[in-house]
C-alpha cells in the first residue's frame, strides 16, 4: 500500500529567455486526488515532465516519501504524456507487457498484469490486435493500461480526459478514483474544470509558471469573490452605488447582480435594497471553478 | 549497471522480435539468400562455356601423365609436388614420344613429359594445367639451379641446407597457418582472382547491409518520436538505454541476416567448386567480415541515430541522414575502386585504417591477403576510438533532441542544451 505523498519543491525550469516554471511547488498526498489546471502554455507539461524525470530543472527538488525522486522511485510513477503515443505498428498486449517490463517486472508478472487491465478496461477481445486498429477511444484506454500496468505508486496525467468519450470518461474516473481510495497520491492537468470541481480533493491552478491557488474546492471558492443576487423591483439604477466594497456587475428589471470584495457588509447591502421597497432574492453565491479560474488566468494580464 | 544492461537487452529484444517477424525481413532474407545461391551457379556456367578446365578438374580429379625415359628424373618430384588441394598427378612410363602423344590423343593420357629434366618438354591436347606448368617450372629451376651449383664446384644438398635457415616469417592475417603456406607471391593466380572475387562481394555486401540496418535505425527512431511513444518509454528508461538497445536490436537483426546469407553464399560457391580456397580460409574471411560489419555498424549506426532523432518526421529525414549516408558511400566507392588494382598501395594502406574509411576498405585488403598484423590490429582499435567518441556525443544529441517534437532541431541546440 502506497504511504507517500508527492512533493514538488520550488522547481524552476528556463529556455533560454523563456521562463517556463518560477519555483512551482504542489504537494499530492498519498490518498488524494489533485487536479493541475491553467490555461495552454502555463507551465502544466512541463511540471509534470520534470517530476517524471523526462526533463531535467535548472533548480528545486521533487520528493516522493521524503526521499528525492530516483530511478527506483521513478519506475513506480505511472505516467500518461499530453501527446499520446504507443507502438502504432504493436499489438496490445505485448506492448503492455514491454512497458510493463521497462517497468522492472518480471516477464509472467507484466503478462498478468497486461491481461489483468485489458480485461478490466474492456478490451479483452482486442488484445491481439495491432494498437493502431483501435478506435481512437480505445487507444485511450490503452494508454491509461500503460500506465497503470505496473501497479504504480504514484500517478502522474497529463490531459487524461481529452479526446475521450463520455463512457470512457467514466471509466477513466472510476480507475483514477480507486487508485486514490488505494492511497495513491492521484495528479492530473485538465482543462475540463467541472469534471476537475467532480472528482478532485484539492486543485492547483497555475498561471505562468507559477502556482497562484491551490486548495480544496471549498477553500478556493469560499476564497474567492462574493456575488449577491438582488431581486427588489422597485429599485433605481443606482440604488447600490456608492456602497463601500461593492461593485454592480449588471442590473435589469429590478435584478441586479453585486460582487462583494473582503471589506463590503452584506448587511448594509440588504439594509440599502429594503430602502428601495420590497426585496423577493437575496441571495449569496460562490464562483463556480471556471470562474475561479477565469478570474485566476486573466487578473493582471500584464505583469 | 545490471539494471541498465536488462533495459538495454529488453529495448533490443523488442527490436529484434518485431523486425524479424516482419514479412519484409523474411521476404529480404530469402531474395538475398537466392541472389547469393544464384552466383555461383552462373559463374559456374560461365566458366564451363569458356574455361573448359573446370569439366576437367571437376570430373577428373587425377592428372594423368606419361613420362619418357630421357625424362624420368622428373617422375618423383612430379609426384610428390602435387599437393594436397591441387588435383594430384599420376606418373607411368611411356616407350617414347611418340606413343605418348597417341595416347594423349585417344585420351588415356592428359599429357607427356620428355625431353629431359632440367629440359623439358610438355605435350598436351591443350594447355589447361596450370598446375603441371607450375610443377615442373619449379622442378626444371631446382634441377638447373642445382646443376650449376655442382659445376661451380658446390655441394647442392650442403647450400640448400644452409639457404634453408633464412627465415621469412609470413602472418596472412584471419588464416590459419594452413592458408599462410606461402607468400602473396605464391599465391596462385586463380586464387588471387578468387580472393578479388571475395574481396568485392563482402565489401559489397557489408555496404548493402550498413545501409540497410542504417536505414531501420534512422526510421524506428523517428517512428518512436512521430508517434510519441518516446515520452512513455523515457519517464521509465534512460534515452541512453533507449538508444543503445535500439542499436544493439537493430545490429542483432543485421548479423543474423548476414551471416544467413555470408554462409549460404559461401556453402555455395565451395559446393559448385567456383571458390577451391581451403575452408578455414574462407571461415577466416567470413570472421572478419564479421567482425567489421559490427565494427561499422557501431559507428553508423550511432551517427544515424543521432541525426534522425533531430527530426519528428519520416519526411524530413532524408535531409539529416544524407550526410552520414554519404561517410558510407564516398569510402565504398573508393574502396572499389582504389584497392582491388592496387591492394598495397599507400593509398588505401592508409585509408584502411582511418574510422569512416576502414569497414569498407579493411575488409577488402583481407580479403585480397597479405595484410600485416599491426595494420589490421591498428584500424581496428582506431575504430574502435571513433565509436567511443561518436557514441558518447551521439548520446548526448540523441538525449537533447529527442523529446523535442515539431521542427527540425539545430545540430548546435542539440548540442548545447541539457
Amino acid at each position: 500500500m502506497p504511504e507517500g505523498a508527492l512533493e514538488i519543491d520550488r522547481i524552476s525550469k528556463r529556455y533560454g529567455d523563456v521562463v517556463a516554471l518560477d519555483e512551482m511547488s504542489l504537494t499530492v498526498r498519498s490518498g488524494e486526488m489533485l487536479g493541475f489546471v491553467g490555461s495552454n502554455g502555463a507551465g502544466k507539461t512541463t511540471t509534470m515532465r520534470i517530476a517524471l524525470g523526462v526533463l531535467a530543472a535548472d533548480s528545486g527538488e521533487v520528493r516522493y516519501d521524503d526521499a528525492p525522486v530516483d530511478r527506483t522511485i521513478r519506475s513506480r510513477i505511472g505516467y500518461m504524456p499530453e501527446e499520446r503515443g504507443l507502438y502504432p505498428k504493436m499489438k496490445v498486449l505485448d506492448q503492455l507487457q514491454y512497458l510493463g517490463e521497462l517497468h522492472g517486472m518480471e516477464r509472467a508478472e507484466a503478462n498478468r498484469a497486461a491481461n489483468r487491465w485489458t480485461e478490466r478496461l474492456e478490451l479483452s477481445e482486442r488484445r491481439d490486435d495491432q494498437l493502431q486498429k483501435l478506435s481512437l477511444g480505445n487507444q485511450q484506454r490503452v494508454q491509461l493500461a500503460a500506465a497503470l500496468i505496473h501497479d504504480p505508486a504514484v500517478l502522474i496525467l497529463d490531459e487524461p480526459f481529452s479526446g475521450l468519450d463520455p463512457v470512457a470518461v467514466e471509466v477513466m474516473s472510476t480507475v483514477l478514483g480507486e487508485m486514490r481510495d488505494r492511497g495513491v497520491p492521484v495528479v492530473f492537468s485538465s482543462h475540463q474544470l467541472e469534471l476537475v470541481q467532480r472528482l478532485c480533493d484539492r486543485v492547483g491552478i497555475v498561471r505562468r509558471g507559477r502556482m497562484i491557488a491551490d486548495g480544496t474546492v471549498e477553500e478556493l471558492r469560499s476564497s474567492g469573490p462574493v456575488r449577491l443576487n438582488v431581486h427588489a423591483p422597485k429599485a433605481p439604477d443606482d440604488w447600490a452605488e456608492g456602497l463601500p466594497g461593492v461593485k454592480v456587475e449588471s442590473h435589469q428589471n429590478g435584478h441586479t447582480t453585486l460582487r462583494l470584495d473582503e471589506q463590503a457588509d452584506d448587511q448594509q447591502v440588504l439594509r440599502a435594497a429594503l430602502d428601495t421597497g420590497p426585496v423577493h432574492e437575496f441571495s449569496r453565491t460562490r464562483p463556480s471553478l471556471t470562474e475561479l479560474f477565469r478570474e485566476a488566468v486573466t487578473e493582471e494580464p500584464d505583469e | 549497471m545490471k539494471r541498465t544492461l536488462h533495459t538495454v537487452w529488453l529495448v533490443a529484444r523488442r527490436e529484434l522480435r518485431t523486425r524479424v517477424q516482419t514479412r519484409a525481413f523474411v521476404l529480404g532474407t530469402l531474395f538475398m539468400a537466392l541472389l547469393v545461391l544464384a552466383f555461383p551457379v552462373v559463374t559456374l556456367f560461365a566458366g564451363a562455356s569458356n574455361a573448359p578446365e573446370d569439366e576437367l578438374s571437376a570430373s577428373d580429379s587425377t592428372t594423368r601423365l606419361g613420362i619418357t625415359q630421357s625424362a624420368n628424373g622428373l617422375a618423383d618430384p612430379l609426384e610428390r609436388k602435387a599437393g594436397v588441394d591441387r588435383p594430384a598427378i599420376s606418373v607411368r612410363k611411356v616407350a617414347d614420344t611418340e606413343t605418348g602423344k597417341n595416347l594423349v590423343r585417344e585420351g588415356e593420357l592428359d599429357g607427356v613429359v620428355a625431353g629431359t629434366p632440367t629440359a623439358p618438354e610438355l605435350f598436351v591436347e591443350r594447355h589447361v594445367f596450370p598446375h603441371l606448368e607450375r610443377a615442373l617450372t619449379t622442378i626444371t629451376y631446382n634441377n638447373q639451379l642445382d646443376a650449376e651449383m655442382s659445376r661451380s664446384g658446390l655441394d647442392p644438398e650442403a647450400v640448400r641446407d644452409r639457404a634453408g635457415r633464412g627465415e621469412v616469417a609470413i602472418v596472412s592475417m584471419g588464416e590459419s597457418q594452413g592458408a599462410a603456406d606461402g607468400p602473396m607471391a605464391g599465391i596462385s593466380d586463380a586464387e588471387k582472382a578468387q580472393r578479388l572475387i571475395i574481396a568485392m562481394i563482402s565489401t559489397f555486401l557489408l555496404y548493402m547491409f550498413l545501409i540497410m540496418t542504417g536505414q531501420m535505425i534512422s526510421q524506428g527512431v523517428v517512428e518512436e518520436k512521430s508517434s510519441r511513444v518516446v515520452e512513455v518509454l523515457l519517464s521509465t528508461i534512460r534515452s541512453t538505454e533507449l538508444m543503445a538497445g535500439k542499436i544493439v536490436g537493430i545490429g542483432l537483426t543485421g548479423l543474423i541476416q548476414f551471416a544467413v546469407i555470408g554462409v549460404l553464399g559461401f556453402t555455395a560457391a565451395t559446393a559448385t567448386a567456383v571458390l577451391t580456397l581451403p575452408t578455414f580460409t574462407v571461415a577466416g574471411l567470413l570472421g572478419w567480415a564479421v567482425l567489421w560489419f559490427l565494427l561499422g555498424f557501431t559507428l553508423y549506426a550511432t551517427m544515424l541515430a543521432a541525426a534522425s532523432s533531430l527530426v519528428s518526421r519520416q519526411e524530413d529525414l532524408q535531409s539529416v541522414i544524407t550526410p552520414v549516408i554519404m561517410l558510407l558511400i564516398v569510402p565504398f566507392f573508393v574502396g572499389v575502386s582504389v584497392l582491388p588494382t592496387n591492394p598495397d598501395g599507400t593509398t588505401g594502406t592508409v585509408l584502411s585504417m582511418i574510422p569512416g574509411f576502414s569497414p569498407m576498405l579493411m575488409p577488402m585488403r583481407l580479403a585480397l591477403g597479405g595484410v600485416p598484423l599491426w595494420q589490421g590490429a591498428l584500424s581496428v582499435v582506431l575504430s574502435l576510438v571513433a565509436s567511443a567518441a561518436v557514441l558518447w556525443l551521439g548520446g548526448r544529441i540523441y538525449s537533447n533532441a529527442v523529446l523535442r517534437t515539431g521542427a527540425r532541431v539545430r545540430l548546435k541546440d542539440a548540442l548545447r542544451a541539457s
